[in-house]
Protein backbone atom coordinates (compact mmCIF):
# COMPACT_ATOMS: atom_id res chain seq x y z
CA UNK A 1 0.00 0.00 0.00
CA UNK A 2 1.18 3.53 -0.80
CA UNK A 3 3.10 5.34 1.89
CA UNK A 4 2.27 8.85 3.09
CA UNK A 5 5.04 11.42 3.25
CA UNK A 6 5.53 14.94 4.53
CA UNK A 7 6.64 17.20 1.70
CA UNK A 8 6.40 20.64 3.31
CA UNK A 9 6.65 22.16 6.77
CA UNK A 10 5.90 25.58 8.25
CA UNK A 11 6.02 26.99 11.77
CA UNK A 12 4.98 30.39 13.10
CA UNK A 13 6.30 32.23 16.13
CA UNK A 14 4.63 31.07 19.36
CA UNK A 15 3.74 33.52 22.07
CA UNK A 16 1.23 36.19 22.93
CA UNK A 17 0.31 37.09 19.37
CA UNK A 18 -1.83 40.18 19.83
CA UNK A 19 -0.75 41.19 16.32
CA UNK A 20 -2.78 38.55 14.51
CA UNK A 21 -6.10 36.73 14.21
CA UNK A 22 -6.16 32.95 14.23
CA UNK A 23 -6.57 32.80 10.44
CA UNK A 24 -3.61 35.15 10.04
CA UNK A 25 -1.54 32.85 12.26
CA UNK A 26 -2.66 29.90 10.13
CA UNK A 27 -1.66 31.77 6.98
CA UNK A 28 1.94 32.29 8.20
CA UNK A 29 2.51 28.58 8.78
CA UNK A 30 0.62 27.54 5.65
CA UNK A 31 2.53 29.94 3.40
CA UNK A 32 5.87 28.71 4.75
CA UNK A 33 4.90 25.06 4.31
CA UNK A 34 3.68 25.60 0.74
CA UNK A 35 6.92 27.39 -0.16
CA UNK A 36 8.87 24.59 1.50
CA UNK A 37 7.00 21.97 -0.55
CA UNK A 38 7.27 24.06 -3.69
CA UNK A 39 3.64 23.57 -4.64
CA UNK A 40 0.71 25.87 -5.32
CA UNK A 41 -2.77 25.93 -3.88
CA UNK A 42 -4.21 24.27 -6.97
CA UNK A 43 -2.12 21.19 -6.12
CA UNK A 44 -3.92 20.70 -2.81
CA UNK A 45 -6.95 18.44 -2.55
CA UNK A 46 -8.13 19.38 0.94
CA UNK A 47 -7.16 20.89 4.27
CA UNK A 48 -7.60 19.57 7.80
CA UNK A 49 -7.50 21.94 10.75
CA UNK A 50 -6.40 20.83 14.22
CA UNK A 51 -7.76 23.21 16.83
CA UNK A 52 -9.82 23.36 20.02
CA UNK A 53 -12.85 25.50 19.24
CA UNK A 54 -13.81 26.74 22.71
CA UNK A 55 -10.79 29.06 22.95
CA UNK A 56 -11.83 31.12 19.95
CA UNK A 57 -14.45 33.82 19.59
CA UNK A 58 -14.84 32.69 15.97
CA UNK A 59 -17.01 29.61 15.73
CA UNK A 60 -16.58 26.93 13.05
CA UNK A 61 -12.94 27.74 12.47
CA UNK A 62 -12.23 25.50 9.46
CA UNK A 63 -14.48 27.58 7.23
CA UNK A 64 -12.83 30.86 8.14
CA UNK A 65 -9.33 29.50 7.72
CA UNK A 66 -10.15 27.77 4.43
CA UNK A 67 -11.48 31.08 3.12
CA UNK A 68 -8.51 33.14 4.32
CA UNK A 69 -6.02 30.69 2.82
CA UNK A 70 -7.87 30.92 -0.50
CA UNK A 71 -8.75 27.24 -0.67
CA UNK A 72 -12.44 27.47 -1.46
CA UNK A 73 -14.14 25.27 -2.76
CA UNK A 74 -11.77 22.49 -1.64
CA UNK A 75 -12.91 20.27 1.24
CA UNK A 76 -11.95 21.39 4.76
CA UNK A 77 -12.80 20.16 8.22
CA UNK A 78 -11.63 20.37 11.81
CA UNK A 79 -10.53 17.71 14.24
CA UNK A 80 -10.77 18.08 18.01
CA UNK A 81 -9.36 15.86 20.73
CA UNK A 82 -8.22 18.54 23.20
CA UNK A 83 -4.43 19.04 23.23
CA UNK A 84 -3.96 16.23 20.69
CA UNK A 85 -6.10 17.90 18.01
CA UNK A 86 -3.07 18.58 15.80
CA UNK A 87 -2.03 14.93 15.71
CA UNK A 88 -5.64 13.93 15.08
CA UNK A 89 -5.61 16.23 12.06
CA UNK A 90 -2.46 14.52 10.78
CA UNK A 91 -3.95 11.08 11.35
CA UNK A 92 -7.15 12.11 9.56
CA UNK A 93 -5.20 13.39 6.54
CA UNK A 94 -3.05 10.23 6.56
CA UNK A 95 -6.21 8.11 6.55
CA UNK A 96 -7.73 10.08 3.65
CA UNK A 97 -4.56 9.68 1.59
CA UNK A 98 -4.18 5.99 2.51
CA UNK A 99 -7.77 5.44 1.46
CA UNK A 100 -7.01 6.99 -1.91
CA UNK A 101 -9.63 9.70 -1.48
CA UNK A 102 -7.11 12.57 -1.66
CA UNK A 103 -3.50 12.84 -2.90
CA UNK A 104 -2.20 15.99 -1.18
CA UNK A 105 -3.57 17.53 2.02
CA UNK A 106 -2.52 20.55 4.07
CA UNK A 107 -2.73 19.94 7.82
CA UNK A 108 -2.86 23.13 9.82
CA UNK A 109 -2.68 23.30 13.59
CA UNK A 110 -3.73 26.70 14.85
CA UNK A 111 -4.78 28.12 18.15
CA UNK A 112 -5.21 31.55 19.64
CA UNK A 113 -5.46 31.12 23.39
CA UNK A 114 -5.08 34.70 24.51
CA UNK A 115 -8.34 35.91 22.95
CA UNK A 116 -10.28 34.98 26.05
CA UNK A 117 -10.43 37.13 29.18
CA UNK A 118 -9.08 35.70 32.43
CA UNK A 119 -12.56 34.90 33.87
CA UNK A 120 -13.42 32.92 30.74
CA UNK A 121 -10.12 31.02 31.01
CA UNK A 122 -10.75 30.32 34.70
CA UNK A 123 -14.22 29.00 33.89
CA UNK A 124 -12.85 26.72 31.15
CA UNK A 125 -10.11 25.59 33.52
CA UNK A 126 -12.79 24.37 35.91
CA UNK A 127 -14.26 21.97 33.35
CA UNK A 128 -11.18 20.09 32.14
CA UNK A 129 -12.02 17.00 34.17
CA UNK A 130 -15.06 14.77 34.23
CA UNK A 131 -17.65 17.36 35.24
CA UNK A 132 -20.25 15.18 36.95
CA UNK A 133 -18.09 13.66 39.70
CA UNK A 134 -14.75 15.50 39.64
CA UNK A 135 -15.01 19.13 38.50
CA UNK A 136 -17.44 19.82 41.35
CA UNK A 137 -14.36 19.72 43.60
CA UNK A 138 -12.55 22.43 41.67
CA UNK A 139 -10.11 20.14 39.87
CA UNK A 140 -7.76 21.71 37.32
CA UNK A 141 -5.25 20.52 34.70
CA UNK A 142 -2.26 21.07 36.99
CA UNK A 143 -4.29 19.48 39.77
CA UNK A 144 -4.73 16.25 37.81
CA UNK A 145 -1.07 16.08 36.84
CA UNK A 146 -0.19 16.71 40.48
CA UNK A 147 -2.25 13.67 41.40
CA UNK A 148 -0.11 11.69 38.92
CA UNK A 149 3.11 13.30 40.19
CA UNK A 150 2.36 12.50 43.83
CA UNK A 151 1.52 8.89 43.02
CA UNK A 152 4.64 8.56 40.85
CA UNK A 153 6.75 9.89 43.73
CA UNK A 154 5.08 7.41 46.08
CA UNK A 155 5.58 4.42 43.77
CA UNK A 156 9.09 5.12 42.54
CA UNK A 157 10.70 7.71 44.79
CA UNK A 158 10.72 10.34 42.05
CA UNK A 159 11.65 13.76 43.45
CA UNK A 160 10.38 17.22 42.64
CA UNK A 161 13.91 18.30 41.70
CA UNK A 162 13.96 15.54 39.09
CA UNK A 163 10.71 16.89 37.64
CA UNK A 164 12.13 20.41 37.47
CA UNK A 165 15.17 19.10 35.61
CA UNK A 166 12.79 18.46 32.71
CA UNK A 167 11.85 22.15 32.74
CA UNK A 168 15.50 23.19 32.92
CA UNK A 169 16.34 21.01 29.89
CA UNK A 170 13.40 22.26 27.87
CA UNK A 171 14.22 25.90 28.61
CA UNK A 172 17.86 25.20 27.69
CA UNK A 173 16.72 24.14 24.22
CA UNK A 174 13.91 26.71 24.02
CA UNK A 175 16.59 29.37 24.36
CA UNK A 176 17.98 28.11 21.04
CA UNK A 177 14.63 28.07 19.20
CA UNK A 178 13.61 31.34 17.56
CA UNK A 179 9.98 30.21 17.36
CA UNK A 180 9.71 29.56 21.11
CA UNK A 181 7.65 31.67 23.53
CA UNK A 182 10.40 31.58 26.21
CA UNK A 183 13.87 31.79 24.73
CA UNK A 184 15.53 31.88 28.13
CA UNK A 185 17.28 29.35 30.29
CA UNK A 186 16.18 28.82 33.88
CA UNK A 187 17.92 27.60 37.02
CA UNK A 188 16.83 25.19 39.73
CA UNK A 189 16.79 28.06 42.25
CA UNK A 190 14.44 30.08 40.07
CA UNK A 191 12.19 27.07 39.40
CA UNK A 192 11.97 26.18 43.10
CA UNK A 193 11.15 29.77 43.98
CA UNK A 194 8.21 29.95 41.58
CA UNK A 195 4.61 30.10 42.86
CA UNK A 196 2.77 26.94 43.80
CA UNK A 197 0.01 26.03 41.34
CA UNK A 198 -1.19 22.62 42.56
CA UNK A 199 1.23 21.05 45.01
CA UNK A 200 3.69 19.58 44.28
CA UNK A 201 3.62 21.31 40.88
CA UNK A 202 4.85 24.92 40.71
CA UNK A 203 4.71 27.48 37.91
CA UNK A 204 7.89 26.10 36.35
CA UNK A 205 6.40 22.61 36.23
CA UNK A 206 3.66 23.89 33.92
CA UNK A 207 3.70 24.77 30.24
CA UNK A 208 2.22 28.06 29.14
CA UNK A 209 -0.80 28.80 26.97
CA UNK A 210 0.29 30.40 23.71
CA UNK A 211 -0.90 31.53 20.31
CA UNK A 212 0.61 30.03 17.22
CA UNK A 213 0.24 27.86 14.14
CA UNK A 214 2.14 25.13 12.35
CA UNK A 215 1.53 23.34 9.06
CA UNK A 216 2.60 20.14 7.32
CA UNK A 217 1.77 19.11 3.77
CA UNK A 218 1.08 15.39 3.33
CA UNK A 219 1.19 13.54 0.01
CA UNK A 220 0.89 9.99 -1.25
CA UNK A 221 4.06 8.14 -2.21
CA UNK A 222 4.01 8.88 -5.93
CA UNK A 223 3.27 12.58 -5.58
CA UNK A 224 5.73 12.97 -2.70
CA UNK A 225 8.58 11.45 -4.70
CA UNK A 226 7.64 13.52 -7.73
CA UNK A 227 7.31 16.87 -5.92
CA UNK A 228 9.70 16.84 -3.02
CA UNK A 229 13.18 18.28 -3.62
CA UNK A 230 14.14 17.68 0.02
CA UNK A 231 14.26 14.27 1.71
CA UNK A 232 10.70 13.03 2.19
CA UNK A 233 9.78 12.25 5.79
CA UNK A 234 7.47 9.23 5.84
CA UNK A 235 4.71 8.53 8.36
CA UNK A 236 5.70 4.95 9.17
CA UNK A 237 3.99 4.20 12.47
CA UNK A 238 0.66 5.72 13.44
CA UNK A 239 -0.62 4.82 16.90
CA UNK A 240 -3.78 6.17 18.48
CA UNK A 241 -5.54 5.09 21.67
CA UNK A 242 -7.82 6.32 24.42
CA UNK A 243 -8.10 6.05 28.19
CA UNK A 244 -10.88 6.96 30.60
CA UNK A 245 -11.60 10.63 31.10
CA UNK A 246 -12.14 10.01 34.78
CA UNK A 247 -9.12 9.38 36.99
CA UNK A 248 -11.46 7.21 39.04
CA UNK A 249 -11.55 4.63 36.25
CA UNK A 250 -7.85 4.45 35.31
CA UNK A 251 -5.86 1.26 35.97
CA UNK A 252 -3.18 3.35 37.71
CA UNK A 253 -2.31 7.00 38.27
CA UNK A 254 1.43 6.95 37.50
CA UNK A 255 1.22 6.26 33.76
CA UNK A 256 -0.91 7.32 30.78
CA UNK A 257 -2.39 4.03 29.51
CA UNK A 258 -3.42 5.49 26.13
CA UNK A 259 0.22 6.47 25.54
CA UNK A 260 1.45 2.96 26.28
CA UNK A 261 -1.09 1.52 23.84
CA UNK A 262 -0.56 4.13 21.10
CA UNK A 263 3.21 3.69 21.42
CA UNK A 264 2.97 -0.07 21.05
CA UNK A 265 0.82 0.33 17.92
CA UNK A 266 3.23 2.83 16.36
CA UNK A 267 6.32 0.69 17.06
CA UNK A 268 4.62 -2.35 15.59
CA UNK A 269 3.47 -0.58 12.44
CA UNK A 270 6.87 1.03 11.87
CA UNK A 271 8.72 -2.19 12.68
CA UNK A 272 11.03 -0.44 15.16
CA UNK A 273 11.50 -0.32 18.92
CA UNK A 274 12.19 2.44 21.44
CA UNK A 275 15.94 1.90 21.00
CA UNK A 276 15.70 2.83 17.32
CA UNK A 277 14.27 6.30 17.94
CA UNK A 278 16.96 8.97 17.50
CA UNK A 279 14.92 12.03 18.53
CA UNK A 280 11.51 12.46 20.16
CA UNK A 281 8.97 15.15 20.80
CA UNK A 282 6.81 14.30 23.81
CA UNK A 283 3.85 16.03 25.43
CA UNK A 284 5.39 17.88 28.38
CA UNK A 285 2.31 19.89 29.37
CA UNK A 286 3.68 19.39 32.89
CA UNK A 287 7.12 18.15 33.94
CA UNK A 288 5.67 14.89 35.29
CA UNK A 289 4.07 14.30 31.88
CA UNK A 290 7.49 14.15 30.22
CA UNK A 291 8.77 11.74 32.89
CA UNK A 292 5.74 9.47 32.33
CA UNK A 293 6.27 9.72 28.56
CA UNK A 294 9.86 8.39 28.85
CA UNK A 295 8.46 5.37 30.64
CA UNK A 296 5.24 4.89 28.66
CA UNK A 297 7.21 4.93 25.38
CA UNK A 298 9.86 2.53 26.69
CA UNK A 299 12.78 4.99 26.55
CA UNK A 300 13.51 3.83 30.09
CA UNK A 301 11.97 1.35 32.52
CA UNK A 302 8.76 2.20 34.36
CA UNK A 303 9.72 4.24 37.41
CA UNK A 304 13.16 5.23 36.11
CA UNK A 305 12.02 8.46 34.44
CA UNK A 306 13.28 10.71 37.23
CA UNK A 307 16.75 9.18 37.15
CA UNK A 308 16.71 9.23 33.34
CA UNK A 309 16.50 13.04 33.24
CA UNK A 310 18.86 13.36 36.21
CA UNK A 311 21.45 11.45 34.16
CA UNK A 312 20.80 13.85 31.24
CA UNK A 313 19.81 10.94 28.99
CA UNK A 314 17.28 13.13 27.14
CA UNK A 315 19.75 15.87 26.22
CA UNK A 316 21.51 15.78 22.84
CA UNK A 317 24.35 13.30 23.40
CA UNK A 318 22.22 11.21 25.77
CA UNK A 319 20.37 7.99 25.05
CA UNK A 320 17.38 9.69 23.40
CA UNK A 321 17.17 13.47 22.95
CA UNK A 322 13.66 14.65 23.86
CA UNK A 323 12.01 18.02 23.19
CA UNK A 324 15.15 19.68 21.88
CA UNK A 325 12.96 22.48 20.49
CA UNK A 326 11.96 23.54 24.01
CA UNK A 327 8.88 21.34 24.30
CA UNK A 328 5.52 22.66 25.37
CA UNK A 329 7.28 24.07 28.42
CA UNK A 330 9.46 26.67 26.72
CA UNK A 331 8.07 26.75 23.18
CA UNK A 332 4.53 27.30 24.48
CA UNK A 333 1.42 25.19 24.06
CA UNK A 334 -1.16 26.47 21.56
CA UNK A 335 -3.14 23.35 22.21
CA UNK A 336 -4.52 22.49 18.77
CA UNK A 337 -1.19 23.39 17.14
CA UNK A 338 1.10 21.33 19.34
CA UNK A 339 0.90 17.98 17.51
CA UNK A 340 1.70 19.67 14.19
CA UNK A 341 4.49 21.72 15.78
CA UNK A 342 6.06 18.49 17.12
CA UNK A 343 5.87 16.99 13.63
CA UNK A 344 7.53 20.04 12.07
CA UNK A 345 10.39 19.74 14.57
CA UNK A 346 10.89 16.03 13.86
CA UNK A 347 10.91 16.74 10.11
CA UNK A 348 13.59 19.43 10.62
CA UNK A 349 15.63 17.00 12.68
CA UNK A 350 15.31 14.18 10.11
CA UNK A 351 16.17 16.54 7.26
CA UNK A 352 19.17 17.90 9.16
CA UNK A 353 17.75 21.43 9.29
CA UNK A 354 17.66 21.92 13.08
CA UNK A 355 20.78 24.11 13.27
CA UNK A 356 22.46 24.22 16.67
CA UNK A 357 19.75 21.94 18.07
CA UNK A 358 20.48 19.24 15.47
CA UNK A 359 20.61 15.68 16.79
CA UNK A 360 23.42 13.88 14.91
CA UNK A 361 22.40 11.03 12.59
CA UNK A 362 18.69 11.48 13.20
CA UNK A 363 16.86 9.21 10.76
CA UNK A 364 13.92 7.99 12.86
CA UNK A 365 11.87 10.31 15.06
CA UNK A 366 8.77 10.06 17.20
CA UNK A 367 5.96 12.39 18.30
CA UNK A 368 3.83 11.73 21.39
CA UNK A 369 0.82 14.02 21.68
CA UNK A 370 -1.58 13.64 24.61
CA UNK A 371 -5.10 15.06 24.74
CA UNK A 372 -6.52 16.26 28.04
CA UNK A 373 -5.19 14.24 30.95
CA UNK A 374 -4.60 11.21 28.74
CA UNK A 375 -8.05 10.53 27.31
CA UNK A 376 -6.37 10.44 23.90
CA UNK A 377 -2.80 9.81 22.82
CA UNK A 378 -1.31 9.81 19.33
CA UNK A 379 2.18 8.40 18.78
CA UNK A 380 3.64 8.85 15.31
CA UNK A 381 6.94 7.45 14.07
CA UNK A 382 8.59 9.26 11.18
CA UNK A 383 11.45 8.08 8.99
CA UNK A 384 13.64 9.92 6.53
CA UNK A 385 13.93 8.54 3.03
CA UNK A 386 17.44 7.36 2.31
CA UNK B 1 -32.29 16.81 42.31
CA UNK B 2 -28.77 16.33 41.09
CA UNK B 3 -28.22 20.09 40.94
CA UNK B 4 -27.74 19.85 44.72
CA UNK B 5 -24.53 17.92 44.18
CA UNK B 6 -21.41 20.06 44.33
CA UNK B 7 -20.69 23.68 45.16
CA UNK B 8 -20.72 24.33 41.43
CA UNK B 9 -22.80 21.78 39.54
CA UNK B 10 -22.26 21.28 35.81
CA UNK B 11 -24.67 18.40 35.15
CA UNK B 12 -28.07 18.86 36.86
CA UNK B 13 -29.81 16.13 34.84
CA UNK B 14 -28.76 12.50 35.02
CA UNK B 15 -30.28 9.05 35.31
CA UNK B 16 -28.57 8.68 38.70
CA UNK B 17 -30.08 11.91 40.08
CA UNK B 18 -31.37 10.13 43.22
CA UNK B 19 -27.73 9.90 44.34
CA UNK B 20 -27.97 13.48 45.58
CA UNK B 21 -31.20 12.76 47.53
CA UNK B 22 -29.51 9.81 49.25
CA UNK B 23 -26.45 11.92 49.95
CA UNK B 24 -28.60 14.62 51.54
CA UNK B 25 -29.98 11.92 53.85
CA UNK B 26 -26.50 10.76 54.77
CA UNK B 27 -26.03 7.78 52.48
CA UNK B 28 -23.36 7.31 49.83
CA UNK B 29 -24.56 5.07 47.05
CA UNK B 30 -22.86 3.06 44.37
CA UNK B 31 -24.71 1.37 41.52
CA UNK B 32 -25.24 -2.31 40.86
CA UNK B 33 -26.32 -3.74 37.51
CA UNK B 34 -29.52 -5.77 37.99
CA UNK B 35 -28.63 -7.96 35.01
CA UNK B 36 -25.00 -8.99 35.63
CA UNK B 37 -24.35 -7.67 39.14
CA UNK B 38 -21.39 -5.43 38.22
CA UNK B 39 -20.93 -2.62 40.71
CA UNK B 40 -19.66 0.92 40.18
CA UNK B 41 -18.63 4.02 42.01
CA UNK B 42 -19.31 6.69 40.90
CA UNK B 43 -22.73 5.17 40.14
CA UNK B 44 -23.74 4.76 36.51
CA UNK B 45 -27.12 3.99 34.96
CA UNK B 46 -25.78 1.91 32.10
CA UNK B 47 -23.64 -1.10 32.87
CA UNK B 48 -20.11 -0.87 31.49
CA UNK B 49 -19.81 -4.67 31.53
CA UNK B 50 -23.03 -5.95 29.92
CA UNK B 51 -24.59 -2.69 28.65
CA UNK B 52 -27.82 -3.23 30.57
CA UNK B 53 -29.68 -0.07 31.59
CA UNK B 54 -31.32 -1.74 34.57
CA UNK B 55 -29.56 -0.67 37.77
CA UNK B 56 -30.15 -0.21 41.48
CA UNK B 57 -28.37 1.82 44.13
CA UNK B 58 -26.62 0.18 47.05
CA UNK B 59 -25.07 1.92 50.04
CA UNK B 60 -21.32 1.84 50.46
CA UNK B 61 -19.55 2.03 53.79
CA UNK B 62 -17.36 4.95 52.78
CA UNK B 63 -14.26 3.17 54.08
CA UNK B 64 -11.37 3.98 51.77
CA UNK B 65 -7.59 4.28 51.42
CA UNK B 66 -5.98 7.44 50.10
CA UNK B 67 -4.51 6.80 46.63
CA UNK B 68 -3.06 10.25 45.85
CA UNK B 69 -3.73 13.94 46.56
CA UNK B 70 -2.89 17.50 45.56
CA UNK B 71 -3.26 20.93 47.11
CA UNK B 72 -4.84 23.23 44.55
CA UNK B 73 -3.72 26.83 44.94
CA UNK B 74 -4.71 28.28 41.55
CA UNK B 75 -8.47 27.66 41.55
CA UNK B 76 -11.03 27.89 38.76
CA UNK B 77 -14.25 29.93 38.71
CA UNK B 78 -16.49 29.19 41.68
CA UNK B 79 -13.72 27.80 43.87
CA UNK B 80 -11.44 30.79 44.44
CA UNK B 81 -12.99 31.53 47.85
CA UNK B 82 -12.06 28.02 49.02
CA UNK B 83 -8.46 27.98 47.76
CA UNK B 84 -6.14 26.51 48.69
CA UNK B 85 -7.94 23.19 49.03
CA UNK B 86 -6.71 19.62 49.08
CA UNK B 87 -8.22 17.16 46.63
CA UNK B 88 -7.73 13.48 47.35
CA UNK B 89 -8.43 10.33 45.34
CA UNK B 90 -9.22 7.27 47.44
CA UNK B 91 -9.81 3.58 46.73
CA UNK B 92 -13.17 2.55 48.17
CA UNK B 93 -13.41 -0.68 50.13
CA UNK B 94 -16.42 -1.98 48.17
CA UNK B 95 -15.93 -0.74 44.63
CA UNK B 96 -14.20 1.93 42.60
CA UNK B 97 -12.52 5.18 43.54
CA UNK B 98 -13.73 8.52 44.82
CA UNK B 99 -12.42 12.05 44.39
CA UNK B 100 -13.18 14.62 47.08
CA UNK B 101 -11.73 17.31 49.31
CA UNK B 102 -9.77 16.13 52.27
CA UNK B 103 -11.80 17.55 55.15
CA UNK B 104 -11.03 19.37 58.37
CA UNK B 105 -10.59 16.25 60.53
CA UNK B 106 -7.30 15.48 58.74
CA UNK B 107 -4.43 17.90 59.25
CA UNK B 108 -2.31 18.63 56.19
CA UNK B 109 0.86 17.21 57.72
CA UNK B 110 -0.93 13.97 58.57
CA UNK B 111 -1.87 13.25 54.96
CA UNK B 112 -0.15 10.15 53.59
CA UNK B 113 -0.80 7.98 50.57
CA UNK B 114 -2.20 4.66 51.78
CA UNK B 115 -3.82 6.10 54.93
CA UNK B 116 -7.34 5.05 55.89
CA UNK B 117 -10.02 7.65 55.27
CA UNK B 118 -13.78 7.78 55.73
CA UNK B 119 -16.04 9.29 53.07
CA UNK B 120 -18.53 11.54 54.90
CA UNK B 121 -21.64 13.19 53.42
CA UNK B 122 -21.64 16.96 53.88
CA UNK B 123 -23.96 19.92 53.37
CA UNK B 124 -22.66 23.41 52.64
CA UNK B 125 -24.21 25.34 55.52
CA UNK B 126 -22.94 28.72 54.39
CA UNK B 127 -24.91 28.62 51.13
CA UNK B 128 -28.59 29.54 50.82
CA UNK B 129 -29.50 26.81 48.35
CA UNK B 130 -29.11 23.17 49.23
CA UNK B 131 -25.63 22.02 48.22
CA UNK B 132 -24.39 18.58 49.18
CA UNK B 133 -21.05 16.89 48.72
CA UNK B 134 -18.84 14.36 50.44
CA UNK B 135 -15.39 14.71 51.92
CA UNK B 136 -12.55 12.44 53.01
CA UNK B 137 -12.21 12.44 56.81
CA UNK B 138 -10.52 10.56 59.63
CA UNK B 139 -11.84 7.02 60.10
CA UNK B 140 -14.66 7.06 62.62
CA UNK B 141 -15.97 10.45 61.57
CA UNK B 142 -19.72 10.13 61.15
CA UNK B 143 -22.31 12.09 59.30
CA UNK B 144 -24.48 14.39 61.38
CA UNK B 145 -27.47 16.29 60.11
CA UNK B 146 -26.66 19.96 59.92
Amino acid sequence: MSKVGIIGIGHGVFGRRSDATVQELAFEAFRTAMDDAGIERKDLDASVIGSVPEYHKQRSLAGVINEYLGLIPKPAWLTEVACASGSAAIRTAWMAIKAGVHDIIAVIGCQKMTELETPEILALMGRVGEVQWESIYGTTFPGYYSLFARRHMHEFGTTHEQLLKVAIKNHYYGAKNKYAFFQKEITMEKALASDMVAAPLQVFDCCVNADGAACVILANEDRAKEICKKPVVWLEGMGCATASMSVLRRPNLYSIPSAVEAGAQAYEMAGVGPGDIKVAEVHDCFTIAEIMAYEDLGFCKKGDGGRFIEDRQTYIGGKIPVNVDGGLKAKGHPIGTTGVSMTVEICKQLRGEAGERQVPNADIGLTHNVGGIGQYTFVHILKRED
Amino acid sequence: MFKWFGKVNFSPFTKVADFAQHLKEGHIMGSRCKTCGATSFPPRADCSECMSGDFEFFEISGKAKLHTYTKIVAAPTGFQDLAPYIVGVADLEETGRILAWIGETIKEDEIKIGMDVQVVPQIFDELEEIKVYYSLEKPGTSWTKM
